[in-house]
């Protein structure tokens, strides 16, 4: 048995966000002048042998240890659609 | 005590590493015995004729360039696979004083690894700071001015004047050290900033782009607390030479002399041959 396990790596809030200042600076030049914030974030889609409650908990390791750097990053975990 | 050519470098490379070879050429240009060593070597995943020791290196030398294309982070995936097979040994080199230096990724990759800015255990499981990306979100690369600060107490910095400003190249996207609050006044509590971005007169808070990335204190290089382990995103190695400054001819600098990145390997040269 496998789990996909959805993982969203973003940065916390009032971090500072180049790359989502950027875009959204390239979408207003483009014309879509109501956006007004965007945020970027990183998304992986990790298949984890094992039940959820497993991936789910093996997924909580793997951003402590890899995926996400504490001092910046906020992240979510679900299980994938 | 030492002999420069008794000296054992090791230039650690994986995929993406790009700096070996000018890495390697700066120690050797002082006549050490330098290997450039694939990060598979030290961890036992060749042939046994080509396994090398870690704890035979007299000195590291993590290079810059884009290890694993910079994915997750720039130097996560590095620093992630040398704490998979070799944390004891890295947390015990570092313990016992030894010499290791990160440039641009290398130092990425140290902060990664949670070596830098460091405790007295070595590396850390989660890394205390991050090297984020620079606040004009671009690839920022130029001679940038670098003030060697007094307080620097490393054999990495004790070849430089006292405030010497130096001229070395920077070649990062992401290279805006990030901690806490209370981290930062350890570093100046520790002397651990070894180099800051400055104008071409040396004075601090420069704004940009003298400071390329828009770090707070201008900090461009750190050494862990012992004094032992330093990062820094400016490259000292493509400096080594006179020749290598980009204004040499209006300058008035010796090409033939040394530029201004070689003092900071002569320390390292001079501390293992004491």
């Amino acid at each position: 048995m496998s789990t996909e396990i959805e993982i969203r790596i973003g940065l916390k809030s009032g971090m500072a966000d180049p790359e989502g200042a950027n875009v959204q600076k390239a979408l207003n030049l483009l014309g879509f002048e109501n956006v007004n914030t965007v945020k970027s974030a990183k998304c992986y889609r990790v298949v984890i042998d094992g039940n959820q409650e497993t991936a789910l908990a093996e997924a909580e390791k793997m951003c402590q240890r890899l995926l996400a750097n504490p001092v910046v990053h906020d992240y979510s975990i679900a299980v994938a659609d | 005590m030492l002999d420069p050519s008794e000296i054992r470098v090791g230039v650690i490379r994986i995929e993406g590493t790009n700096c070996e070879d000018e890495s390697a050429a700066a120690f050797s240009s002082l006549g050490c015995n330098v290997e450039k060593v694939h990060l598979k070597q030290l961890l036992g995943d060749v042939e046994k004729s080509n396994c090398r020791n870690l704890m035979d290196y007299d000195a590291l030398y993590f290079p810059g360039g884009f290890s694993s294309g910079d994915y997750i982070r720039a130097g996560a995936i590095f620093a992630s696979r040398v704490k998979s097979g070799l944390k004891s040994q890295v947390d015990e080199y570092i313990n016992e004083g030894r010499p290791v230096l990160g440039v641009c990724n290398g130092f990425q990759i140290l902060v990664e690894m949670g070596a830098l800015p460091g405790t007295d255990s070595g590396t850390t499981v989660a890394p205390n700071a991050v090297l984020h990306t620079n606040d004009s979100n671009r690839f920022e690369a130029r001679h940038v001015h670098l003030r060697v600060e007094s307080k620097s107490q490393s054999f990495f910095t004790k070849n430089y004047d006292t405030n010497q400003v130096l001229s070395v190249p920077n070649a990062h996207a992401e290279g805006k050290l990030m901690m806490d609050k209370s981290q930062f006044e350890e570093l100046e509590k520790n002397n651990q900033i070894a180099f800051r971005y400055c104008d071409k007169d040396g004075q601090l808070n420069p704004g940009y782009p003298w400071n390329p990335n828009g770090v707070a204190h201008d900090i461009a290089g750190i050494t862990n607390p012992k004094g032992n382990v330093l990062g820094m995103m400016p490259h000292p190695e493509r400096v080594f030479h006179g020749w290598q400054h980009t204004d040499w001819t209006s300058s008035g600098m010796n090409p033939e002399g040394p530029g201004h990145g070689r003092p900071l390997f002569e320390g390292v040269v001079d501390f293992l041959c004491q």
